[in-house]
């Protein structure tokens, strides 16, 4: 089990290291689930999110695999559909190219297609998002793609707390789940209560409440929105309420809606293009529902549509950060 | 008859194998009866506009379908192609749920959900025809690789055609079953042509077999028109893989009366060579070893045939007297009972009415 370095200057969890934690508890309790994919084993993850697993469990439960995306997933979904809990990891997000078909064509539709004999109750975890000049291959953010895919969830969580709370749920989930995690919160500390606790797919969290503007988003954006609401509220005293979607599938709309109801003022702020991207569905989701109480037009922050630069100057011109929400704020706050 | 009066290519008279009993031969010959003449029943069907979709039937496969899941136990299970309508009947699947989901009614094997391609009987252990070539022998990898580690001792056979070679898939799925050892049997049946593609264009240099057995993976390359042969190898393989000695590859050469489906009429094959496919009927052969071995009369054998028309006929009616599926049934089975989808919003945590649904 990964040990935390507790320096005075550090304390808590890390975010790799809870998604370890998480693993290795999971695995205590339950000998179905079981981990495969490139590096996770001996090597612990090239993110560290599988440290310790490889030492207690061992080779049959913790699989290093060759580079055969198609088949680390197509693996674990035969793997579940014979009624294990396969918690597989693809490298990087952008590689979801390369398995695809097993995701989308496979595992999204095995369920429905076979009228309920067959299920495939597995994890894919993906560590995805920019990462300081990564370039287009390995800093895109691809989410979007999948919430148009009926049969799979996807979510992805901000924080270490609701990261280990939601893979548990994940594993626990009898459909197959998209697990999305934002290569910059790996490092990530928090204090973790000793209880672990659940957190139910399909619901978002008001994390900072607020009554002028409503600023939605999910994974790292999130760290840029609070960011840009202190921004704001220290600059012009507007009050900015942040919802962390945590989930795009399901969505919980409703959440959302109250907000807006309340503020009449939305944002909504991905590090995906905005085109394309899955902020202009919750802005139609609202439309349709609160068209009466919104005070001006939605605004969507997202990515340029461009491929993500390798250049530091130009990956900033392309992805956006919380200066991008501010701007975003600020005009819908001006406009009536 | 006596041995002596027939005509064969030694003095003896085909007789069959020791290996082979009676009953073992009939059910063989039974099953390929059963799989022709539902075959058969479905494209007249469609002709007649009752089977919405496509079809791809294995007409003159037969025995690769037969001969191989005759050499299965209980426990073993099967992973299909788009063309697994035989798989299915060869694991004694039932031809009325299947005509059934052929024809898109409430009481077919998925609901009418999957139809032909989709076709599966999970209480039977077929998992599953599939609409993407190769794409189901990383799945058989997979569950393989389960049932393995749960010592439940199955065998998986995972069926691919001559079409899925140059895939990734088939060689991920190789590697990493000749890398975990799991007790997979990747089951060829080389029609020799993918749609319109023959294979003899696309390997001029090499075979399925070389590139099979350059994964380090045992690989024969068998009759696939041959059900005894195919039975025999197929139960090598078994053997090899329930004894720890991972997976085999049987490349099994056969040919496809028919197009590809129902709108390919195989104008890309010559006459002549669909003509002599036709001679090498793989139920013509076992019929005419069962005759000549005097295992089976004429009577016995046009008796078979009857009582298969029977079961045939009767899966149709099943089928048409059958009720289709409501509207709403399209909304189950995408997720768990945990979500939910309606019309005119997206998933949803699961909730009775749809007015209460989160999104």
């Amino acid at each position: 089990m990964t040990v935390t370095k507790q320096r005075s200057a550090s304390q808590g969890t890390t975010f790799a290291a809870g998604i370890a934690r998480t693993l290795a508890d999971v695995m205590r309790a339950d000998d179905r689930v079981i981990v495969f994919g490139e590096d996770v084993g001996r090597h612990g993850g090239v993110f560290r999110a599988t440290s310790g697993l490889y030492g207690e469990f061992g080779p049959a439960r913790v699989r290093d695999t060759p580079i055969c995306e198609s088949a680390i997933v197509g693996t674990a979904l035969g793997c579940s559909l014979m009624g294990a809990r396969p918690v597989v990891e693809i490298q990087y997000s952008d590689f979801l190219t390369e398995c695809m078909d097993q995701i989308v064509n496979q595992a999204a539709k095995v369920r429905y297609m076979s009228g309920g004999q067959l299920t495939a109750p597995m994890v894919i975890r993906t560590p995805g998002g920019r990462s300081r000049s990564a370039a287009a291959q390995h800093s895109q953010s691809l989410e979007s793609w999948f919430t148009n895919i009926p049969g799979l969830l996807v979510v992805g969580p901000s924080n270490v707390a609701d990261a280990c709370g939601m893979l548990r749920s994940a594993i626990e989930s009898e459909d197959p789940v998209l697990f999305f995690e934002h290569k910059l919160l790996y490092r990530l500390r928090e204090e973790l209560a000793d209880v672990p606790r659940h957190v139910q797919l399909g619901q978002a969290a008001v994390c900072r409440p607020g009554t002028d503007v409503t600023v939605v988003s999910w994974s790292w954006m999130v760290h840029e929105s609070l960011k840009a609401a202190e921004t704001v509220t220290s600059a012009s005293g507007a009050s900015v309420e942040v919802i962390d979607l945590r989930s795009l599938v399901p969505l919980d709309i409703a959440t959302v809606v109250q907000s807006v109801r309340k503020t009449g003022r939305l944002v909504v702020a991905h590090e995906a293009p905005i085109q394309g991207g899955w902020g202009s569905d919750v802005v139609a989701a609202v439309v349709e529902r609160a068209w009466a109480e919104l005070a001006s037009p939605p605004v969507r922050v997202g990515a340029v549509s461009a491929p993500v630069p390798m250049a530091p100057r130009l990956e900033s011109a392309v992805l956006p950060d919380s200066s991008s929400i501010v701007s975003a704020i600020t005009r819908v706050l001006a406009s009536d | 008859m006596d041995k002596d009066e027939r005509p064969s290519a030694n003095a003896t008279a085909p007789q069959l194998p020791q290996w082979l009993s009676t009953a073992e031969a009939i059910r063989l010959l039974r099953t390929m009866a059963r799989i022709r003449a539902f075959e058969e029943a479905a494209l007249e069907q469609y002709r007649q506009g009752a089977i919405p979709g496509s079809l791809h039937v294995s007409i003159g496969q037969e025995a690769c379908s037969a001969g191989a899941c005759a050499a299965l136990r209980d426990q073993d299970l099967v992973i299909g192609t788009h063309r697994s309508h035989g798989d299915v009947i060869a694991r004694g699947g039932d031809v009325r749920r299947m005509m059934a989901e052929l024809f898109g009614r409430a009481t077919g094997y998925c609901g009418g959900k999957g139809g032909s391609m989709h076709i599966l009987d999970a209480a039977r252990g077929v998992l599953g025809a599939n609409g993407i070539v190769a794409a189901g022998l990383p799945i058989a990898v997979g569950v393989s690789l389960w049932t393995d580690m749960q010592g439940t001792g199955s065998v998986v056979l995972a069926f691919f055609g001559d079409g899925a070679v140059a895939k990734g898939n088939f060689h991920e799925a190789l590697t990493l079953s000749a890398m975990w050892r799991t007790p997979t049997i990747f089951f060829c049946q080389n029609n020799q042509y993918a749609v319109s593609m023959s294979i003899r264009d696309v390997y001029p240099h090499t075979s399925i077999d070389a590139l099979a057995a350059s994964h380090g993976i045992p690989t024969a390359h068998i009759d696939g028109n041959d059900v005894l042969c195919v039975l025999q190898e197929t139960r090598k393989a078994c053997g090899r893989s329930r004894e720890g000695g991972g997976p085999s590859v049987i490349v099994a050469d056969t040919y496809r009366w028919m197009g590809h489906n129902v709108a390919d009429s195989g104008a890309y094959r010559a006459a002549d060579e669909v003509t002599a496919w036709r001679a090498k009927d793989p139920m013509e052969r076992l019929s005419a070893l069962l005759l000549g071995g005097d295992v089976i009369s004429s009577a016995e054998l046009d008796r078979l045939q009857d009582e298969v028309q029977a079961e045939i006929r009767d899966a149709v009616s099943y089928a048409q007297e059958s009720a289709e599926p409501a509207a709403e049934d399209a909304y189950l089975d995408v997720f768990s009972e945990q979500f939910s989808v309606f019309p005119g919003m997206g998933v949803t945590v699961a909730r009775p009415d749809p007015a209460a649904a989160t999104y």
